[in-house]
């Protein structure tokens, strides 16, 4: 059992190393530019001079996944981060404060919560306009019921704890117990979540980007690259198959880390 | 059961009064003159029209006035005409939403199909490794982009059999044969994904009702072990199951307003991006709250319905 539980963690840290390096190294490492064009090179299957193939505008393939896989990681981390520190805060506080506050926080996190995500995001998206960043406030207001509820629960359990109680007696401000004593408790919970939440968080920006909702050109993105591949798909599929397969293992990396995270973590779910 | 059927309702209404309320801000939020720009840059837009439409949207009110006189029409029915169409916002999505409901329900049947037999023989295999190899592939499976599925079928499909994929929508009560042959590819693109995880619960459930007394008596008389496993183990296992698949709809639901896009089914999913194009905001906003009141709604029932078969729930 022991074995099989690091794997999937092993697994899943690994993809997620390998991804992100890819896709910070990618102006250095790419063998050109995303937008570069080799005009005499159109929709070729994968070669030594273009690893990927390239597309119909004799655009390298595997230039575009990296360049793509930055835009993928910056939108989803950054709305994941920005869920979390709100989510997570009000959270805490409906933990801390109970009562009115307690029971209006939660309320407000239902409703959100009630919003199927894509429904949600694309209220958002119609409202401040296409666009990275439209997407990655739409995608952070889907999470924020998210994060608040994860918080939330174990939140209320160490408010009572021993240590805490000490805390207070002791005299500490409130933010202080909230920042030195509750928060470092709860970063397995948020490491957990936050993983679980960032490897959906991609399939939503690339569903966004994909409707043409998302990131809008000339910024490349894998699900702009995966939404045009269709009109030449029958003449060269790579482009198709690559920017798929590069959305579905950044996507993996994340929910096999969160998944490995939350059973060394949990002892109860080894094996389930 | 009647003060959990109260506290249920009065939850229900909580909840949909901050839906509506939630989708009646998002006209109000956006930035700059709405009214501007649902009218576009068109030159020839007249102050007369623009009050027109002010008014028709109720922006020449109070906010609480604006939202009471939007919540009194929608409750009769008038959602407002769509900008692009001409014609109500009620209608349109009436004729989409059929498209994408057929599409959800379809894609579910056919994962909870291919995931009760699946969960079946994975629970018959109980080895670290068989559980390992469960686990794998339920990540992986719910980690497929459905509308890259859905490329990939389409693609395949066209090689192997060039033909066969067709465009255009046929109705179901008119053409059954051409409706089930333009929603298979799409129903199986959104099913795919979630069949192993459906799979990995059912199996958990089923080994968790393995280690109950029950099943040790069907045992000790003599019931052969794939009698205990179906009769005894399998429907035991079920309840907890139909919850899950039920949770399922909605990720279904959101791969289908995708996938829609990819085989050009003329669903909710479409009519919205249209929507949103156009800046048709009436018909973003009523399609938004009615597909998210009716989740809330489901998921009510799917609670309700849990409490009602499962005495332990009620009592919590």
């Amino acid at each position: 059992m022991t074995s099989s539980a690091g794997l999937v963690l092993r697994l899943g840290l690994t993809l997620v190393v390998l991804l992100a390096l890819a896709a910070l190294l990618a102006p250095w490492i790419a063998p050109a530019g995303p937008n570069a064009q080799d005009i005499l090179a159109r929709l070729r299957a994968p070669t030594a001079a273009h690893w990927l193939g390239t597309d119909n505008f004799g655009r390298d393939v595997l230039s575009r996944v990296l360049f793509g896989l930055r835009t993928l990681f910056a939108v989803s981390a950054l709305s994941v981060l920005g869920a979390l520190g709100v989510g997570g805060s009000l959270g805490l506080l409906a933990a801390w404060q109970g009562g009115m506050v307690d029971r209006v926080v939660m309320r407000l996190a239902d409703v959100l919560f009630a919003f199927p995500i894509i429904l949600l995001a694309i209220g958002v998206i119609a409202t401040l306009g296409p666009g990275a960043s439209s997407a990655a406030v739409a995608i952070g207001v889907a999470y924020v019921p998210i994060f608040a509820r994860t918080l939330r629960g174990p939140a209320l359990q160490l408010r009572w704890c021993e240590y805490v109680e000490a805390a207070r007696a002791i005299g500490a401000s409130t933010p202080r117990i909230l920042l030195r004593h509750l928060l470092p408790n709860l970063t397995s919970v948020i490491f957990v979540q936050a993983s679980l939440s960032l490897s959906t968080a991609i399939l939503v920006e690339a569903s966004l980007s994909f409707l043409g909702l998302g990131t809008q050109p000339p910024t490349p993105s894998l699900g702009r690259m995966l939404a045009e591949s269709r009109s030449f798909l029958t003449l060269s599929p790579w482009p198709a198959v690559f920017s798929g397969v590069a959305i579905l293992l950044a996507s993996l990396g994340f929910n096999l880390l969160g998944d490995g995270l939350a059973e060394r973590l949990d002892p109860r779910l080894r094996g389930v | 059961m009647g003060r959990l059927l109260l506290r249920r309702g009065g939850d229900l209404l909580f909840v949909s009064f901050g839906v509506s309320l939630l989708s009646f801000l998002m006209i109000r939020l956006i930035p700059g003159d709405a009214v501007q720009l649902m009218l576009g840059a068109n030159a020839e837009v007249t102050q007369s029209q623009i009050d027109a439409l002010r008014h028709e949207l109720g922006l020449d009110q109070s906010f609480v006035r604006q939202y009471i006189i939007w919540i009194g029409r929608l409750l009769h029915g008038d959602f407002g005409t769509s900008l692009t169409t001409g014609r109500p916002v009620l209608a349109e999505i009436a004729a989409a939403a059929g498209v994408t409901v057929e599409l959800t329900v379809l894609g579910l049947v056919a994962a909870v199909l291919l995931a009760i037999p699946l969960g079946c023989a994975m629970t018959a295999l109980r080895s670290p490794s068989a559980s390992l190899a469960v686990r794998l592939l339920s990540i992986v499976g719910i980690t497929v982009p459905s509308f890259w599925l859905g490329i990939m079928l389409l693609y395949g499909v066209s090689m192997l059999l060039p033909g066969w994929t067709v465009v255009g929508w046929r109705d179901l009560t008119a053409d059954p044969g051409g409706n089930l042959r333009r929603v298979l590819l799409p129903a199986v693109s959104i099913a795919l994904p979630v069949v192993a995880s459906l799979a990995r619960f059912l199996r958990a459930a089923m080994t968790d009702a393995l280690h109950q007394d029950y099943v040790r008596t069907a045992r000790a008389k003599g019931l052969a072990e794939h009698v205990v496993l179906l009769r005894h183990v399998l429907r035991n296992a079920l309840i907890p199951f139909v919850t899950q698949a039920g949770i399922m709809a909605g990720y279904l639901f959101a791969g289908s307003v995708v996938v829609e896009q990819v085989f050009a089914l003329p669903g909710l999913g479409r009519l919205m991006i249209g929507a949103v194009a156009d800046r048709d905001y009436a018909l973003v906003q009523a399609a938004i709250l009615l597909a998210t009141l009716v989740f809330v709604c489901v998921n009510a029932v799917v609670d309700l319905l849990y409490a009602a078969i499962d005495p332990r729930v009620r009592a919590a």
